[in-house]
């Protein structure tokens, strides 16, 4: 940190960050009115999603099946990404051969590199079919009566969209929980191995438990990265709208609120109570990762408080 | 209390185990890498990269637009961008020690997560409606919203890695705090500058979400400021759509072409920059 005494007189060098925040929040919420006012909490909890008037179905909009969309797919994506990101940290910064740390982590920085419409191209024409053959084939032939498991195993489902999550949050959840892990002091390791406990016993009861809250913060940090990914879980999930679209089934086709706005945006006529629920659906998926971003950041700061700043 | 040999199989297996991890996390990776490049270099040809996408149901022609316009986008963006990024890092780093900084930079860090998709409606209803039609600037702008917080961050970063010494010399000599900055800070900081800023490029180059509602995409090379545009991501996302074997293939050759981009930006700057700054 430059310790130079502050000076107002550059105070016009302000961030635009800040602005840019504030406009978003802002327009999505002025944008987002008419149909919140129109459909109050039913734009909350309403299922149906219906732009188009006929004379059996009313201009409608509910957004809860997108809302559940987005939370299992994240969900799975942190179930599977999580336990496979804290191996990878732990093997960087405690297990893996010196020379081999450099070039393993800038592999697994590299998943973050791939855009993520050219994972969406690989899920569709490659990774699907690995899931639906290798995966929800045998899981529906065998378990096909419980109800996560029902429905034809086609691939391009709600599972497959939290299987490419998991694998696109693992750059994130990894590096910062390898950097949480560095920033374990290395008295701590010493004391515990003084008293004779294995490198697992050092890494599970002492490491991790340190690092706890670090961690943590790292998780929320993948899923609020979950949350806003669009592009590859369009490509892959299927793309249901209405009541079709609450995720009941793994292997159902869903539909997240990111895709939702990716898919049917262009076709709102702006002005119109359509546009104005994309909107809305902007707005939530933005209090969304919003919310989980700032209680992230305060976590994993926190942490890295600890060394004096030494791990950023 | 387990024996000793018991434990020494936990530790044992412990390791397996994540090494594991680490190659089921290099296995996806590899195989896009693969997939890319088997699926996608064939389709690569002077025609294919020059020649704008052909009628459907005939040949798929190339994605000269497509390219052309990624590098329209990258080149206005770095224009918006960059400058407001860096300058927003040096009050972060040089003048950030108040509340307000503080706040700002919790702003920019929450901006760095910002959903893509997010940015992109905002930019259309801001932008996009305001001028009433589709626009390369719209999604340059769009692409800066995520481009400045990102660079923001490292400038900050890299200039808070400048010994204060160097800074109080400079003053020592009587410049002013901004003829230190300039002069003095910001030129030994210019590796980790250089590094992040081309890194942020190389992620905002294959961003597809906020372009859907900003330039829309077509078939045409550049038009004008004030009409639709394509992009790389988008013509990717669009052909892998297309029920037409050719136009998917097409997609898989502008995949080829865009992970090189990206890539080569990705790993020439970690090469080029390895020893220079600190990780």
């Amino acid at each position: 940190m430059a310790a130079i005494p502050e000076d107002k007189n550059y105070d016009h060098f302000t961030p635009i960050s800040g602005q840019g925040s504030a406009l978003t929040a802002y327009n999505l919420f002025t944008g987002s009115l008419p149909v919140l006012q129109r459909f109050g909490t039913y734009f909350f909890i309403g299922t149906q999603w219906n732009p188009v008037p006929t004379q059996l179905n009313p201009v409608i909009f509910g957004a809860l099946p997108y809302l559940l969309g987005t939370l299992v797919t994240s969900g799975i994506a942190l179930l599977i990404g999580v336990p496979l990101s804290l191996g990878i940290a732990i093997f960087l910064v405690e297990m893996a051969p010196r020379a081999l740390r450099v070039p393993i982590s800038y592999l697994v920085e590299l998943l973050a590199a791939v855009p993520s419409v050219i994972y969406g191209l690989w899920g569709v024409f490659v990774f699907r079919f690995w899931i639906s053959d290798y995966i929800e084939k045998p899981l529906s032939t065998y378990f096909g009566w419980f109800p996560a498991f029902s429905g034809t195993p086609l691939g391009l489902d709600v599972l497959t969209a939290g299987i490419i999550l998991a694998i696109m949050i693992i750059p994130t959840v990894s590096s910062v929980s390898r950097e949480v892990i560095q920033a374990v002091p290395n008295s701590i390791r010493e004391g515990a191995y003084s008293i004779g406990a294995t490198k697992w016993e050092v890494i599970r009861n002492w490491v991790l438990g340190y690092g706890r809250s670090g961690i943590f913060g790292a998780v929320i940090l993948g899923l609020g990265r979950a949350i806003g990914e669009t592009m590859a879980v369009t490509m892959v999930i299927g793309n249901a709208t209405g009541p079709a679209a609450i995720p009941t089934s793994l292997f159902k086709p869903g539909q997240t609120m990111s895709s939702l706005i990716a898919n049917g945006f262009l076709e709102a006529t702006p002005g119109s109570l359509e546009y104005s629920a994309f909107l809305g659906v902007g707005l939530l998926l933005l209090l969304l990762g919003l919310s989980i971003n700032v209680i992230a950041q305060v976590m994993v700061t926190r942490v890295l408080k600890v060394k004096g700043g030494a791990v950023e | 209390m387990t024996s000793y040999a018991y434990r020494k199989f936990k530790d044992r297996l412990f390791f397996i185990l994540s090494l594991g991890c680490v190659i089921v996390a290099v296995l996806p990776l590899m195989s896009i890498l693969i997939e890319v490049i088997a699926r996608g270099a064939p389709r690569l040809s002077i025609q294919f990269i020059t020649q704008p996408a052909g009628v459907i149901g005939q040949s798929a022609g190339g994605i000269g637009p497509a390219i052309q316009g990624t590098l329209i986008l990258i080149g206005l963006t770095s224009l918006i961008g960059i400058p407001l990024g860096v300058m927003s890092g040096i009050y972060l780093a040089e003048y950030g020690n108040n509340k307000y900084a503080d706040t700002m930079r919790m702003f920019n860090n929450v901006l760095t997560e910002f959903p893509s998709i997010v940015v992109g409606i905002t930019v259309s209803v801001v932008v996009v409606l305001a001028l009433g039609h589709y626009s390369p600037f719209a999604g340059a702008i769009a692409l800066a919203f995520i481009l400045i917080p990102i660079v923001a961050r490292t400038t900050e970063e890299s200039l808070k890695l400048v010994p204060n010494s160097v800074r109080e010399a400079s003053l020592a000599l009587g410049a002013h705090r901004w003829r230190t900055t300039i002069s003095v800070v910001l030129p030994t900081a210019k590796a980790g500058l250089v590094t992040g800023t081309l890194l942020a490029v190389a992620r905002i180059a294959g961003e597809t979400a906020p372009l859907i509602m900003t330039i829309l995409g077509n078939q045409y090379f550049f038009q004008g400021f004030n009409q639709p545009m394509d992009a790389l991501p988008l013509r990717i996302w669009r052909d892998a759509l297309q029920p037409y074997s050719n136009f998917q293939a097409q997609g898989w050759g502008a995949a080829l072409v865009l992970i090189l981009i990206v890539l080569s930006l990705n790993i020439g700057v970690r090469v080029a920059s390895r020893g220079q700054i600190r990780k």
